[in-house]
């Protein structure tokens, strides 16, 4: 499919500029990392209190350090007019952010990956619930915050304050999914929320990611020629 | 409603509509104040619901007009600008007033609660909800602040459909969330109606309150437009300025 080779090559772009870099995934790393320290400074947690923070700290930690680094993805394609080009370029635009977010979410999930061992240890945590749906939890909500994060920040190009822009648009926008993704995490990490309860959530989650990404490709269009 | 040239009727029909509106709202101010019987329960605190149920009312209206206008926008942006200019002058006028009656209807809910329930705040479903859409239209009017001359009507469409898409998520999602740790606070809400003695007051209020919020959009929605005329008369006048220059 021709499609799907367009995303791919724009996939292949961004991990060999963030592999030759490697810029996005250490800031990431390194500023969700002393989130979580100053977080665990902030409240000296008891196991049973850490398991009921960690899924909103685990998340905070990592919705803060998407966004620093997403505002850069979009930097990178600014130097030398790339975007210009790319914008004239008659692959469609969507396979330009399709590639983009597929790169972004590559990226939080090794930071994910790198952290969340990290996490455990500091926070003396081990889950009471079904400890494997995270598995199914972290992917979920990660897009959630990559796919609506990408598109913001490249709406938030041309503003003024650029950087400021991308949280102010993204946090209200995706409240919703970070209730649910925190819900479910939490849920998991104490096995207080039953099962239906976490479905529920993990629905919540799916729809979510369904409904933007539709929204998000067809809008991208729009985004990207705005004159 | 052209802007180019007030014409005298639409003027007169817009001070009939102002001084209508001044009416109606005059009544239902007497009726909800002075007429209808202190609230058995609440006592004269409960005359707040006379102005926080038609704010809230109309707050959760006038977005539906901002995401219409929005969708009309990006419809016409090629194909017919100077419509879709009109549709983006709606779009922001809606927005405004959405800001400012989901603003009150904060206001008085939390007056109401503090005197109530004792607290000025709790994270009941409604108010989550109500609150979030605050916080959406808020970030609307902020991006169309931030964004660069030229592109601010584009970019405010596009963030217009998220935050419409994202309103009946966020209504759901909280209400899972609530439903689950239901909230301490709780007097019984006011679905349980009122007394028929109380509807004349409601509803003069709610007609009132809606006339007034239709008189400030299109109030704004005229500023709107007289604002990109005169923004096209300068874009014009520098441009004939500069060919007269080049002969």
């Amino acid at each position: 499919m021709n499609y799907l080779r367009h995303v791919l090559d724009h996939l292949r772009k961004d991990l060999r500029l963030e592999w030759r870099s490697r810029d996005a995934i250490n800031g990431m790393l390194f500023f969700a990392l002393l989130v979580v320290v100053v977080f665990s400074l902030a409240f000296d947690p008891t196991a049973a209190e850490s398991r009921r923070i960690a899924g909103g700290i685990l998340w905070v930690a990592i919705l803060f350090a998407t966004i620093t680094s997403l505002n850069q993805s979009w930097a990178r394609e600014q130097r030398n007019s790339v975007l210009d080009a790319q914008r004239m370029s008659p692959s469609p635009a969507s396979a330009l952010f399709l590639g983009k977010v597929l790169a972004n979410m590559l990226f939080v999930l090794l930071v994910e990956a790198i952290l969340a061992p990290l996490f455990i240890v500091f926070y003396n945590l081990n889950a009471l619930g079904n400890g494997w749906l995270l598995a199914l939890v972290m992917p979920l909500g990660t897009w959630a915050l990559v796919c609506n994060g990408t598109f913001f920040a490249a709406l938030g190009l041309r503003t003024r304050n650029r950087e400021l822009m991308l949280p102010l648009v993204l946090l209200p926008i995706s409240l919703p999914a970070l209730l649910a993704m925190i819900q479910a995490a939490t849920g998991i990490l104490t096995a207080e929320l039953d099962s239906i309860q976490i479905a529920q959530w993990i629905r919540l989650l799916v729809g979510y990611d369904l409904i933007f990404t539709v929204v998000c490709v067809l809008l991208f269009q729009v985004v990207l020629g705005a004159e | 409603m052209s802007a180019a040239k007030p014409i005298r009727p639409m003027q007169l029909f817009g001070f009939s509509w102002f001084a209508v509106t001044l009416v109606v709202l005059i009544l239902g101010f007497r009726s909800a104040i002075f007429i209808v019987p202190a609230d058995a329960q609440q006592g004269d605190v409960g005359r707040s619901f006379f102005y926080h149920v038609p704010h809230s009312m109309w707050s959760l209206l006038f977005p539906y007009i901002n995401f219409a206008a929005s969708l009309a926008f990006l419809y016409w942006r090629h194909r017919n600008p100077l419509k879709a200019l009109t549709a983006d002058a709606l779009a922001v006028a809606s927005a405004e007033v959405t800001v400012v009656y989901a603003t009150i209807c904060l206001a008085t809910g939390s007056v109401w609660g503090k005197a109530a329930w004792g607290i000025w705040w709790t994270w009941d479903p409604r108010i989550t909800s109500m609150l979030l859409l605050w916080l959406l239209y808020v970030a609307y009017l902020i991006t169309r602040k931030l964004s660069s001359a030229g592109q601010t009507s584009t970019l405010g469409a596009v963030l217009s459909i998220f935050a419409a898409v994202d309103v009946p998520i966020v209504y759901m999602s909280i209400r899972w969330w609530r439903t689950q740790h239901p909230a301490p606070v709780f007097g019984g809400g006011a679905d349980s109606g009122v007394d028929p003695s109380m509807m004349p007051a409601f509803i003069w209020n709610v007609i009132g309150w809606g006339m007034w919020g239709i008189f400030i959009l299109c109030y704004r929605f005229a500023l709107e437009r007289r604002r990109q005329i005169a923004e096209q008369d300068a874009a014009l006048r520098a441009l004939e300025s500069s060919l007269e220059l080049t002969q």
